[in-house]
């Protein structure tokens, strides 16, 4: 009896090894398979392709016009929190700063009907909208600030796109690699589409909490786009240009984390 | 990370005359099917949810970072005597050195949340690990869709999942039977039992609906489908929080469920979650034999 129970737990005991070993090994040629899939330029397609499905149900199940959550004063962070580039230094941005960006001056081009330049003070003088709204980043962390400033809508109006003009592109002061004279296609940007970019919320603020937008949050004009993750939003805005397709700059893919790989559309 | 095994329902003069030693067709195609569309996308969207975890290894009750509460943080310090990972649950730390905050990735320890062997990828690649993500996340919820229309349909809920009175009176002794690893034989093994039921109904109604829900939170796009939905979950922070709890829950359940099928016969219960044929335990005999 006992030898037979002795045998049975032995054979049950060698055949949990085996199925031990079994599922780890499976397990580890699953992982592996995933490393080797994440390098498949197609497969990464079909993986992608979920998030245009993504942003096609959002549009069907949340109105292009709905409005994100806005917060009350008791809500807003004591500090607002900075990520990506905290201090440009690229020459032409340190001059701007040194000089308290008296000499800043907004370029909006491209497909426009009326290409035009706004200086701080003229856009401060505009029609604002202030609003107090969550901040998401795409890694996960939240906080919540005041901002005031120019509805985007209110400067298309001015500007007039042209109907071949799709995307919104946002061209910032900061080298993501370094200030480098010669080169200067590190330089963060963005795009948005026009329906995203008439959004009520879709500002270009110059005040965060009351005060004038801090140098490491994107002084002297950022944008906010309050649907879409923490990437989409452009600091430091050298420019907007008006674009029917994107695919023929920097990497392509319409925005500096989104030639790292980043989805175009920040909104999932 | 069944959801479910899937009796057939019999006819309960039938099931009475089911004798151990014979093969019933216990689960159907489509619930088969299901089964393991829903293993592959589980262990996915596990292995991805955490490597999107380790960007911000640090939850947190409330709408944002900076003023919500902290209960959960994984973090690498460097210590004098080299790095040192470090958890933090409430407010105590536990050392989880070589697991937890800093483990081996190809042969050196380095600062990370969970470890590169639980990642997908392996590497710490949050782009990467949202497009895993967010295609699995589909093809989890269409087939959870699926599932539960045909749970309703097939009258598979009322007749198998949801249990009867009678059943929910006798959960002590259900409970007893657990504890001593006793499994049913004959015609109750074509049954799930009722503690089986109410884990999987818990799992169905409970957590993967919280789930579901509290990843739609985290899309500031899904959060304007109705503005300011997010605060029934307690805010944005909060629902990140719960996405974790209810992975964590599921993973719970996966361990049972994986556990009950090795310690009820590995072979056998595999076999009918493939082919949908079970072989019925024989009737226990008069003497309990003797089991490990």
């Amino acid at each position: 009896m006992t030898k037979t129970y002795t045998l049975m737990r032995a054979r049950q005991r060698d055949r949990r090894h085996l199925l031990r070993a079994a599922f780890a090994a499976a397990g580890a040629a699953a992982l592996t398979g995933c490393d080797k899939l994440s390098n498949n330029e197609a497969f990464v397609d079909t993986l992608k392709s979920a998030q245009r499905l993504s942003l096609a149900a959002a549009n069907v199940v949340a109105p292009k016009g709905a409005m994100a959550q806005e917060f009350g004063q008791a809500d807003v962070a004591p500090v607002f929190r900075s990520n990506g580039t905290l201090s440009p230094m690229d020459a032409d941005y340190v001059a701007l700063r040194n000089a308290a960006f008296a000499g800043y001056k907004l370029q909006v081009g491209g497909l426009v009907e009326k290409p035009a330049e706004y200086t701080l003070d003229a856009l401060k003088a505009m029609p604002s909208r202030t609003q107090i709204t969550r901040h998401d980043c795409v890694e996960g962390w939240s906080c919540i600030g005041k901002w005031t400033g120019v509805q985007l809508g209110a400067i298309l109006d001015m500007v007039q796109p042209k109907p071949e003009a799709k995307f919104v592109l946002f061209r910032c002061y900061d080298s993501m690699d370094g200030p480098s004279l010669d080169e200067r296609d590190s330089r963060y940007y963005e795009s948005i589409d026009l329906s995203e970019a008439r959004h009520a919320q879709t500002i270009l603020a110059y005040d965060l909490n009351d005060k004038a937008l801090p140098v490491s949050n994107g002084a002297p004009l950022r944008c906010r786009v309050e649907r879409q993750l923490g990437y989409k939003q452009a600091k430091y805005i050298r420019s907007i240009e008006l674009v029917s397709d994107f695919s023929k700059i920097r990497g392509g893919k319409g925005g500096y984390w989104e030639d790292e790989g980043y989805e175009w559309y920040g909104g999932i | 990370m069944d959801i479910e095994a899937d009796r057939v329902a019999m006819p309960p003069a039938r099931a009475a005359d089911t004798v151990g030693g014979t093969s019933v067709y216990r689960h159907r195609l489509p619930v088969r099917l299901m089964h393991w569309i829903n293993v592959v996308c589980m262990t996915i969207l596990l292995g991805s949810g955490l490597n999107i975890f380790n960007a911000h290894p640090t939850l947190y009750w409330g709408h944002d970072s900076v003023t919500g509460t902290p209960w959960l943080s994984i973090r690498g310090e460097n210590t004098p005597a080299g790095p040192v990972g470090k958890t933090r649950l409430g407010s105590t730390d536990f050392d989880t050195t070589g697991v937890l905050g800093v483990s081996k990735v190809n042969g050196d320890m380095t600062s990370r949340g969970f470890p590169s062997w639980a990642t997908i990828p392996g590497a710490q690649w949050l782009a990467m690990a949202r497009n895993w993500h967010l295609f699995f996340a589909w093809l989890f919820v269409v087939n959870g869709v699926l599932y539960v229309l045909y749970t309703v349909f097939s009258k598979h809920l009322v007749r198998d999942l949801i249990p009867t009175r009678e059943e929910l009176r006798n959960i002590g002794h259900s409970i007893v039977d657990h504890i001593k690893f006793k499994h049913p034989t004959g015609a109750a093994a074509t049954r799930y039992n009722v503690l089986q039921s109410l884990a999987y109904l818990i799992v169905i109604f409970v957590l993967l609906p919280l789930i579901v829900f509290a990843g739609m939170a985290l899309s500031p796009r899904l959060d304007t489908v109705f503005t300011g939905w997010v605060d029934l979950l307690g805010g944005r922070q909060s629902a990140r929080s719960l996405h974790f709890l209810a992975a964590a829950g599921l993973l719970l359940f996966v361990f049972i469920h994986v556990f009950q099928v090795i310690v009820a016969g590995v072979w056998n219960e595999m076999r009918s979650m493939i082919t949908g044929w079970y072989k019925v335990p024989a009737d226990r005999p008069a003497v309990e034999e003797v089991r490990p």
